[in-house]
């Protein structure tokens, strides 16, 4: 199988899952408690407001009828409306997943650069004070909840020295590197310190192989041998972890827009919560699910590249 | 007692490394939360909720260690009193997850066939979801409270106990020992039971560590959003919440919460490493 029927393949075995997860989503708002258009409008209104709300949502047609117009629906890209943005759901998707994926691929960036060196590091001067230092260092920052350090670095960098923005988004590229570099590091300093761990272990662990004596003894440069007999091999299981992570960061990343005020899905999801704005947090759900699905591809797509012994099945 | 050689020949060569220190101060750290869970009345100076309109948004001092809030309300013991919301999620957010999952996860990966693909399918459909959007979205349907954070925690967390104890147990279900107890004629439940299970157990155990610490942190998160416990409930997350628009004019009653939540987590991830090392077998 070549690399383009492997990716083929895989897209269709995406197909059944996403199947799946579209009849939960649609039976999501119909497990809503009591009536759905009462649930949405709050009690507070007429009969004739919950009738013409049914309607529109087509919720006065029998159960699968409703759904079979719902698949259709999102087989055209028709996700809804929102109710309280009246804009339809696909357009405020459309707007703010790339603010979204642009602070979580910042994130990891910011979390890989972190890791990278110390991990080397730390893995060269194991057993000493410095491979501690930074292992304790790390180790904190596993527990650290993101709310927490999002709101500590806001209040300290931006508020009080005002070194950074208390929030929003820049309206350029470069803008944006500098106002989302608070969200992006409070995002990735879990994964940091998950990629340091990881790594550390995987160098010290190809530190041993056969072949890395070998590199050695043929008198290469220690430099070399590190990075292109250790850290190729060390980052195998690295760039695995970090493609499963994503998931976690995209979740964090609605915390974080919420302390940072950034105008991405993240956010939109907790107000479409709080305004129960239902169809926006129906098809946020499923586009959460389709971005990992992919994220999901391309990290195995990576790992071949990396380790070509990989069997493509 | 035949079947019982193999393993306990096993167990008497592994030579039973001492516990690390971080281990050691993860323990004591995590009985030190435990305590304040059991008796924050004891321990507490104040009660959780108690408002003195005289003693507002104090700093930090002798009589107030962790300074007051907005109401009045002593920090610290809201701190002490937390503890017991927040380990009652770090139990209640892991607890079913565990035992559902590790026993759906060892009769999946046993019997295999339709159940196994049905399962299966199920992980796949919860593995493409952000953990903490997943929960979010089932909170929105649920409403916000700590007892339905409880639900929609407990329905996906299971998927990564099942995940892990499936694995192993495909691995063990052709060990030699499973063999030998088919060979006498065990029926599969007893063999499950009381030779499989056992042997796969250790890896969802570890992992439930780091899951407690992991729950906490969710837990906290959920509050902080306003979906986990309510105000003016003494929860971490919750108190770091309330704390936030005072951040540059009373920053304690924000930041000390927020301490004590990363040192539990903290002490909840050492005894995780701490166990994973003493009970994995080195190969």
């Amino acid at each position: 199988m070549n690399r383009w029927q492997y990716v083929l393949a895989r897209l269709l075995q995406m197909i059944p899952t996403l199947l799946v997860i579209l009849v939960l989503v649609f039976f999501m708002v119909r497990l809503l408690p009591g009536d759905p258009a009462t649930a949405i409008l709050g009690d507070r209104v007429t009969d004739e407001a919950v009738e013409r709300l049914n309607r529109q949502l087509g919720l006065d047609r029998p159960i699968p009828v409703q759904l079979a117009l719902f698949m259709r629906n999102v087989a055209q890209g028709d996700l809804g409306t929102s109710i309280n943005l009246k804009v339809p759901v696909s357009r405020l998707i459309a707007e703010r997943l790339p603010i979204t994926m642009g602070l979580t691929l910042y994130a990891g960036l910011v979390a890989a650069l972190l890791a990278i060196p110390a991990a080397i590091l730390a893995a060269l001067k194991r057993g000493t004070w410095i491979d501690g230092t930074i292992r304790g260092f790390f180790q904190v920052g596993l527990s650290l909840p993101v709310f927490y350090v999002a709101l500590q670095l806001l209040t300290v960098f931006g508020a009080r020295l005002s070194w950074f923005p208390v929030g929003g988004i820049g309206s350029s590229f470069g803008e944006n590197v500098y106002y989302l570099f608070l969200p992006a590091l409070s995002l990735g300093f879990y994964l940091a310190a998950m990629l340091m761990r990881n790594l550390r272990a995987s160098i010290l662990e190809v530190l041993t192989a056969e072949y890395v004596d070998f590199a050695r003894s043929k008198g290469l440069q220690p430099r070399v041998v590190l990075a292109s007999h250790v850290l190729r091999n060390a980052m195998i299981g690295t760039v695995t972890l970090f493609g499963l992570s994503i998931g976690r960061l995209m979740g964090g990343a609605v915390i974080t827009e919420t302390v940072f005020a950034i105008p991405g899905v993240g956010r939109l999801m907790i107000d479409s919560i709080y305004g129960r704005d239902y169809s926006v947090v129906q098809g946020l759900t499923l586009a959460f699910a389709v971005v990992i699905s992919l994220v999901f591809l391309l990290t195995d797509l990576v790992y071949t590249v990396l380790d070509p012994r990989t069997k493509m099945a | 007692m035949a079947t019982t050689t193999v393993p306990r020949l096993r167990r008497a060569r592994r030579v039973v490394p001492r516990p690390k220190p971080t281990l050691v101060i993860g323990a004591l750290l995590m009985l030190g939360f435990v305590t304040m869970a059991i008796i924050p009345g004891a321990i507490a100076p104040y009660a959780p909720n108690e408002f003195d309109y005289g003693a507002i948004l104090q700093a930090p001092s002798a009589a107030h260690p962790f300074g007051t809030d907005n109401f009045g309300r002593d920090v610290l013991s809201r701190v002490i009193w937390g503890a017991r919301i927040d380990m009652q999620i770090a139990l209640f957010t892991t607890l079913f997850p565990f035992l559902f999952g590790t026993l759906a996860g060892v009769v999946t990966g046993y019997y295999g066939g339709w159940l196994d693909a049905i399962f299966g399918r199920i992980v796949d459909v919860v593995m493409v979801f952000p953990f903490l959007i997943l929960v979010i979205a089932i909170v929105a349907i649920l409403g916000p409270g700590l007892s339905n954070m409880y639900i929609a925690v407990s329905s996906v967390g299971w998927v990564y106990y099942a995940r892990l104890v499936r694995g192993e147990t495909i691995v063990q279900k052709n060990a030699e020992y499973v063999q030998a107890g088919k060979v006498m004629g065990y029926s599969p439940s007893r063999i499950i039971a009381r030779h499989v299970f056992p042997n796969v157990v250790t890896p969802a155990i570890v992992y439930l560590m780091t899951d407690m610490s992991l729950g906490i942190l969710l837990g906290a998160s959920l509050g902080y959003l306003g979906l986990g416990a309510q105000p003016p409930t003494a929860e971490w997350g919750v108190m770091v919440a309330d704390g936030k628009n005072f951040m540059t004019t009373a920053w304690w009653i924000s930041t000390f919460p927020g301490l004590v939540l990363t040192l539990a987590g903290i002490s909840f991830s050492l005894v995780g490493d701490g166990l994973a090392d003493l009970l994995r077998p080195k190969s």
